[in-house]
C-alpha cells in the first residue's frame, strides 16, 4: 500500500492532481491511501514553495502544477 | 542538494534525432503561423465584404474590427504563451527560492522581480510560496518584489498588449511593471515590517527540500509550452472574444469626444480612478485588454490605460484575501498603498511623456 499525500490549499489544480492519482492507481491496480494536506505550516514542513505537491511514502516527488499522468504512474509503480 | 539543481538536458532523449524533430516541428509550425498571420487582413476584409452590411457604416466598421482582431489576438496570445511556457520549464519556485535566499536587498529585489516573470506561479500557490521564501531566508522586501512582478508581468497581459496595442506598449508595460515590483519591494523591505507578519509564519520550520532531479529534454520543454497554450488560451479565449466584441462596439459607436474627456490626458483624476476600478477586476483581465485597446483608439490616455491594467493584474482582491493568512491587515494595507503609488506614478509619467 502506497501512502500518498497531496499538498495544497484545495485549489482546482490540487483537486485535479488528487483525482489523477486516484484514476492512475485504479488503472494500474495499485492500492493507495490518499490524504490531502491543506495546513500551510504542514506544507512548508515538506520544503516546497509551490503547490500542489505530491508526497509518496514520505518523499516529495512533485511540486507546482498538474503532474503528467506518465509521471504519476512511475511514482505509483516504483 | 539534489533537488534544487536546475533541470539538465537528458542525454538519453536529446539525441540528434530528438532535436531535429522537436526543434524542427515547432519551427515549421512557426512558419505556418506566420503565413496564416499575414493572410489575416485580406481574409477578414473578404469575409466582411460578403456580409450584408453597408460598407463604411458603423456596423461594417465594428464587424471588420471584430473579424480581424479576434484571430489576430488569439494567434499572438498563443505564440507568447507558448514561448513563455518553454522558458518557464527552465525555472521552478524551488530553484528561484534557492537563488534568492540570503540575497541582499537591492540586487535581490531586481533578481526577484525578474525571476517573477519567468517562474511558474499561480495565485493559489501564493501562500506556500510566501512562507517558503521567507522561512528560507529570502528577505521580506525581496519576496514582495517577486509577489508583485509574478502576477503583473504575465504572458496573457504581454501577449494581448503585443497583439492589440503593439510591441512598444507591451515592452513599456514589461519595463515599468518590473520597475514597480523592484521599487515597491525595496521600499517595503526598508520599512522592516517583519513584525507585521502573522505570528505563526515566523515559527514555521521549513522542511528539507528533497525533490528529485528534474531532467528535461527538449521534447519536455516543447510539451510544456504546448500545455501552457492549451491551459491558458483554453481558459481565456472566451473572455478575449467577449472583450473584442465590446471593443468592436466601442470602435463603431462610442462618441470619441465624451471618452477622451473622461479618460484623456486632460482629466488628472482619471489615473487614480482607473486604479480604483482596476483592483476588483482580476478574473477578467483577458477580457479587459481588448476593451482598453478600443478606448485608446477613442482618445484615452496611454498612462491612464496602463495604470488601469496594472491595477487589474497586480492588485487583485482574491490574492489579498489569500495573503491575509500570512500578512496582517496593516501589512496588506502597506503593500496595497506602495504598489498603488507606483502604478499612479507610472500612469502620470506616461501621460506626461507621450503626447497624444
Amino acid at each position: 500500500m502506497k501512502d500518498i499525500k497531496v499538498l495544497g490549499s484545495g485549489c482546482k489544480t490540487c483537486q485535479l492532481t488528487a483525482k489523477l492519482i486516484r484514476t492512475e492507481a485504479e488503472r494500474l491496480g495499485v492500492d493507495i491511501r490518499l490524504d490531502k494536506v491543506t495546513d500551510y505550516a504542514a506544507i512548508a514542513g515538506y520544503g516546497i514553495a509551490s503547490t500542489p505537491g505530491v508526497v509518496v511514502d514520505g518523499k516529495v516527488v512533485h511540486a507546482g502544477g498538474l503532474p503528467q499522468a506518465a509521471n504519476v504512474a512511475t511514482w505509483l509503480t516504483s | 542538494m539534489s533537488c534544487c539543481r536546475p533541470p539538465q538536458p537528458d542525454d538519453k532523449l536529446s539525441g540528434a534525432e530528438a532535436w531535429f524533430i522537436w526543434l524542427g516541428g515547432p519551427l515549421f509550425a512557426l512558419v505556418l503561423w506566420g503565413g496564416v498571420y499575414r493572410a489575416l487582413p485580406p481574409l477578414s476584409q473578404w469575409l466582411v465584404d460578403r456580409l450584408p452590411v453597408t460598407p463604411g457604416s458603423h456596423l461594417a466598421e465594428a464587424l471588420a474590427f471584430f473579424f480581424y482582431d479576434t484571430p489576430k489576438v488569439l494567434m499572438l496570445l498563443a505564440l507568447v504563451v507558448f514561448l513563455m511556457g518553454v522558458v518557464r520549464s527552465f525555472f521552478s519556485a524551488e530553484n528561484t527560492r534557492r537563488l534568492l535566499a540570503g540575497r541582499r536587498e537591492g540586487v535581490g529585489n531586481v533578481a526577484a522581480a525578474t525571476l517573477g516573470i519567468v517562474t511558474p506561479f499561480c495565485s493559489c500557490s501564493a501562500v506556500p510560496l510566501f512562507i517558503g521564501f521567507v522561512s528560507a531566508g529570502v528577505p521580506l522586501g525581496v519576496t514582495f518584489s517577486f509577489l508583485i512582478a509574478a502576477p503583473m508581468v504575465n504572458e496573457v497581459a504581454l501577449g494581448l498588449l503585443f497583439g492589440l496595442v503593439g510591441w512598444p506598449v507591451a515592452l513599456s508595460y514589461l519595463g515599468f511593471g518590473l520597475a514597480i515590483a523592484i521599487v515597491a519591494g525595496f521600499v517595503i523591505g526598508r520599512c522592516h515590517l517583519e513584525g507585521w507578519l502573522q505570528p505563526w509564519v515566523l515559527e514555521v520550520r521549513l522542511g528539507e527540500c528533497a525533490l528529485p532531479d528534474r531532467r528535461l529534454a527538449i521534447e519536455d520543454r516543447v510539451r510544456a509550452g504546448w500545455q501552457a497554450v492549451t491551459d491558458i488560451v483554453g481558459k481565456v479565449w472566451l473572455w478575449v472574444i467577449a472583450g473584442i466584441a465590446v471593443g468592436a462596439l466601442i470602435h463603431g459607436y462610442a462618441p470619441t469626444e465624451t471618452l477622451a474627456a473622461i479618460m484623456g490626458k486632460g482629466a488628472w483624476w482619471s489615473v487614480p480612478l482607473a486604479v480604483l476600478i482596476g483592483v476588483p477586476m482580476y478574473s477578467n483581465a483577458a477580457g479587459i485588454i481588448p476593451v482598453v485597446e478600443a478606448l485608446l483608439g477613442k482618445g484615452a490616455a496611454l498612462g491612464t490605460v496602463l495604470a488601469f491594467m496594472m491595477a487589474v493584474t497586480a492588485l487583485s482582491l482574491p490574492e489579498m484575501i489569500i495573503l491575509r493568512k500570512v500578512l496582517t491587515g496593516r501589512l496588506i494595507a502597506v503593500f496595497i498603498a506602495v504598489v498603488a503609488a507606483g502604478i499612479l506614478a507610472v500612469g502620470y509619467l506616461f501621460n506626461l511623456l507621450f503626447a497624444a
